[in-house]
């Protein structure tokens, strides 16, 4: 029977067909590797951009989002937003931004921790991580969308502009404001190494085949000799 | 109509003749040539007709014809392409001027000649709050004793220089009635001092520099008795004195340090300009003086009025002083107090070897130094030459004692023909010159009216195919031109290309506005050798009477689009600890004086509503969170005759004694948004008597 933590972990390389396929149960660990330190750049780097041009404003107006903070003309926007009747950029995603550092570092644990398991436990340890760049995108929309259809009805342009939600990639139109937002080379990291992993999981699948045949072979065995 | 300007042109005869001419006659006669002019038929002054292009252009597709609809040249087709700026380009070039009378300055941009701004420095100037809320302590600082000084006569502007150069940096500028000189930041375009001159009641010639702006220098115009005192005018060659004051300026704290800063007592003979010398020259002061006849005027039966009196000589004074063995000796302690202000006196300057004078033709006004240092061009405004001085002459002189006499006071004078390197007879009314990379100068001539290129000798000889110390060309200005300016032509680093003739009258050359008329600065274009200098462009200045400019290239300013950080203030240059962020807002009561702690964001103001008691000092403080480009708010109390100027991220604070019982909108005097109009609140005073306001 497999111990507990053989279940967990995947069952054991033998010695001989460890050396004899050295790389075949090295190849795996790299994707994650990989994931590990695209996601550790992108704590540094922006994750989304949102770019206001207005003929007021030459240069325009750029959010700069960061995982866990605004920079740019936030203030400004928020100045203009006043107008409108939005709540300032800042209220929004406060849990999410709260967290997001210690989640990723979490993710990046995991990652790092499937690196040592062959079972497909691992794959659990992943997902957070695959999917984390489509919850992100979701987020925003969630909150584009409830700062854009929730407008303070006593704000002094409340008549004017009707409740809208901006598109989170792409083009729109806001009173005399042309909102254009594209991914910030972060979220393209996360992206990458979302797809990395996906990929992961067919890799770790082709590599560890002579394992779980080997894990086949033992079971038969096993239930051989205990009908015997 | 018979031509008073007919008598023989004192410009044809040689120069050892020059002494017996009639100059008064002269130039009596060349000031009523505008008179001529406008009495003359059309035939008669030709070139100077004006063009009535009155006929629009407005509606036709083709250059060629707007061009026949207009009665365009293709001469005036170029001079239109050479200076327009489509819309959202900028100009290459900004020139600060005087404003004169405005007691401002004002920026202009070159090639185009728009009027981008002015910058309120004596005078207040209610757009940009100047005195009316803001800069109040600046303006009154500069006020003489005992007496508010409302008005201005801005005059030399001085724009800082890093080896000889301008830097783009500081500007400087004296009022001429007062004897004022201000300070102003090309970081934001504010006036950040004014002194008033403790010696001098007038200055004329300043500001001027020193190559790295150690000093600002003020010359004094018109010799007053010392301390301010009173003297009779019998007592004028005893009692009266000219002041030249150098003002110590501090770069890192950005102000003229006063208790750094002193004066040099000189014969009451008029000092006017003044021009610091550079590279060959450093360390040397070259200044002239117009009456060193010491006339008093028409004081007794028979005597001549000033403008005569003072006119009598050949030859005035040229001054050359060792500044920096005058900096010397005041840091030694050689010197008295007048008026509490360190004053070197004369007797001083002799003893020491730091004054000399050399004589100058005849009643001269500009003194410019060429960029070399080697050179210094005086113009003798009723001589038709301009005298060329070469340092290098003035320093053997000085070495050899050739000295041809002593004047009244014991300064010893120099032997003119030993310290003279060249004369050219430039034309009539010589007044003030400067220079260009090619190795010319240019001088205005106030009679003819032009403007006189000419070529420089020495070094610069080769810079151009001219003879040396010639004639090259002139070119008609309209009209009475005082100053001109070439593109950092009084710099060691001229660039050439423009000239702006800096005409005072305008007679005929704009659509006529009454009996008072704008002044006329007339674009040139200098930029190829030879006789061919164009004129491109006339702009009108109807806002007082500039006297002298500066063009600096746009490339060396940096000025601020916004205040670094919220809450900046631009006099103290930090961030002022009463700045009040957003939802910091309050009002606190402290004993009767009432801190109104505001911030300023379109399109409003927060609090909106204050209530005080008669009586109370209310103290405002306000601050713009704003970080938007160009988002400038106002703040208007017409109660209180009070209106701020709130630039984004200011913070600026205003006192009053609310002593005005009444109900008060106050508001955003800026147009600032869509919502101005509401940008406003209500300032509440109780009357004495009823219950109190909290």
């Amino acid at each position: 029977m497999p111990s507990f933590l053989e279940k967990i972990v995947g069952p054991r390389i033998p010695a001989e067909e460890r050396s004899r396929h050295r790389l075949r149960y090295l190849i795996p660990a790299l994707p994650l590797l990989i994931a590990i330190v695209l996601i550790a750049i992108s704590l540094f780097i922006p994750y989304w951009n949102l770019r206001l041009n207005a003929p007021q404003y030459p240069d325009g107006l750029t959010i700069t989002s960061y995982i866990n903070h605004l920079t740019g003309d936030v203030n400004e926007i928020d100045g203009l937003n006043h107008y409108i009747g939005m709540r300032p950029l800042d209220e929004a995603a406060q849990f999410e931004k709260s967290i997001a550092i210690a989640a990723m570092i979490g993710m990046m644990i995991c990652l790092a921790v499937a690196i040592f398991i062959r079972s497909r436990w691992a794959i659990l340890l992943a997902l957070p991580t695959i999917a984390f760049p489509f919850v992100f995108l979701a987020d925003l929309y969630y909150w584009m969308n409830k700062f854009g259809q929730n407008l303070d009805p006593t704000a002094p342009l409340s008549g004017a502009i009707k409740p809208f939600t901006p598109p989170i990639l792409g083009r729109g139109l806001v009173g005399q404001f042309e909102t254009i937002a594209w991914a910030g080379e972060g979220l393209i990291l996360a992206f990458v190494a979302s797809f990395l992993l996906m990929f992961w999981v067919l890799l770790r699948h082709w590599a560890y085949k002579p394992l779980r045949q080997l894990a086949k072979a033992n079971r038969q065995a096993t239930a051989a000799v205990s009908h015997a | 109509m018979p031509r008073h300007s007919a008598e023989v042109p004192p410009f044809l005869l040689k120069e050892n003749q020059m002494r017996k001419l009639p100059w008064i006659g002269m130039f009596m006669a060349a000031t009523a040539m505008p008179m001529l002019m406008t009495g003359c038929g059309p035939g008669d002054s030709a070139s100077n007709a004006p063009k009535k292009t009155t006929n629009s252009g407005a509606g036709i597709a083709s250059l060629e014809g707007v061009m026949e609809a207009r009665g365009l040249t293709p001469d005036d087709m170029l001079a239109a392409a050479k200076t327009y700026v489509p819309s959202g380009q900028h100009d290459e070039a900004m020139i600060f001027a005087s404003g004169g009378h405005s007691g401002q300055v004002f920026v202009i941009g070159v090639p185009s000649m728009r009027m981008l701004r002015s910058i309120g420095v004596f005078t207040p100037e209610p757009w940009q709050g100047w005195g009316y809320g803001s800069g109040d302590d600046i303006i009154k600082a500069g006020n003489a004793p005992g007496q508010e000084l409302t008005w201005g006569d801005s005059h030399h502007p001085a724009l800082s220089e890093t080896n000889g150069s301008y830097d783009g940096e500081w500007l400087f500028i004296n009022d001429k009635a007062n004897a004022r000189i201000a300070t102003i930041d090309l970081r934001d375009f504010e006036t950040k001092q004014i002194l008033k001159n403790p010696v001098s009641m007038s200055d004329h010639g300043g500001a001027f520099v020193t190559p790295d702006t150690e000093y600002v220098i003020e010359g004094g115009q018109y010799a007053t008795p010392l301390g301010w005192k009173y003297a009779p005018m019998e007592e004028y060659k005893t009692e009266y004195r000219g002041m030249v004051t150098f003002w110590k300026f501090d770069r890192e704290a950005g102000r003229l340090d006063e208790s750094k800063s002193f004066a040099i007592e000189l014969p009451p003979y008029w000092q006017d300009l003044m021009d610091a010398g550079k590279n060959d020259s450093k360390g040397w002061l070259f200044g002239n003086s117009i009456n060193t006849e010491m006339a008093t005027g028409m004081l007794n039966e028979g005597d001549p009025p000033f403008e005569a009196g003072v006119s009598q000589r050949d030859m005035d004074y040229l001054h050359v002083m060792h500044m920096d063995k005058i900096i010397e000796i005041y840091k030694a302690g050689k010197f008295e107090k007048v008026n509490d202000f360190p004053v070197i006196s004369l007797q001083t300057l002799i003893d020491e070897g730091v004054l000399y004078f050399i004589g100058e033709p005849k009643s001269p006004h500009g003194v410019d130094i060429t960029p070399n240092g080697q050179y210094i061009v005086i113009s003798g405004k009723l001589d038709p030459h301009v005298t060329i001085y070469g340092f290098d002459q003035i320093q053997k002189a000085i070495a050899d004692k050739n000295f041809s006499s002593t004047d009244p006071f014991g300064v010893p004078v120099l032997d003119f023909d030993a310290c003279k390197v060249a004369q050219v007879e430039v034309g009539l009314g010589p007044l003030h010159t400067q220079f260009d990379d090619k190795g010319y100068a240019y001088t205005s001539l106030f009679l003819e009216p032009a403007v006189a290129r000419w070529s420089l000798g020495g070094e610069y000889g080769k810079l151009n195919p001219e003879e040396d110390w010639s004639l090259v060309g002139k070119t008609s200005v309209h009209y009475n031109i005082g100053h001109l300016l070439t593109y950092e032509g009084d710099t060691v680093s001229p660039k050439g290309k423009y000239l702006v003739a800096m005409n005072k009258w305008a007679i005929d050359r704009f659509a006529p506005t009454g009996p008072l008329l704008p002044q006329n600065f007339q674009l040139l274009d200098i930029a190829e050798t030879g006789e061919n200098m164009p004129l491109l462009y006339d702009m009108p200045i109807g806002v007082g009477e500039p006297h002298y400019a500066q063009m600096i290239s746009i490339d060396k300013l940096k000025p601020w689009k916004v205040y670094p950080e919220i809450g900046w203030n631009p006099h103290t240059n930090q961030v002022d600890p009463e700045a009040t962020q957003i939802g910091e807002e309050r009002i606190e009561r402290k004993g009767n004086e009432v801190h109104v702690y505001m911030t300023v964001i379109r399109s409003h103001f927060t609090p909106e509503h204050i209530d005080v008691n008669e009586g109370d000092t209310v103290v405002w403080h306000l601050t713009s969170v704003e970080r938007a480009y160009d988002s400038t708010h106002g703040l208007a109390i017409p109660a209180y005759n009070m209106n701020l100027s709130i630039e984004p991220g200011e913070y600026t604070e205003i006192r009053f004694v609310a002593d005005k019982p009444g109900t008060f909108p106050f508001y955003c005097s800026e147009f600032c948004s869509a919502l101005h109009l509401e940008m406003m609140g209500y300032l509440r005073v109780k009357p004495a008597g009823v219950a109190s306001a909290e």
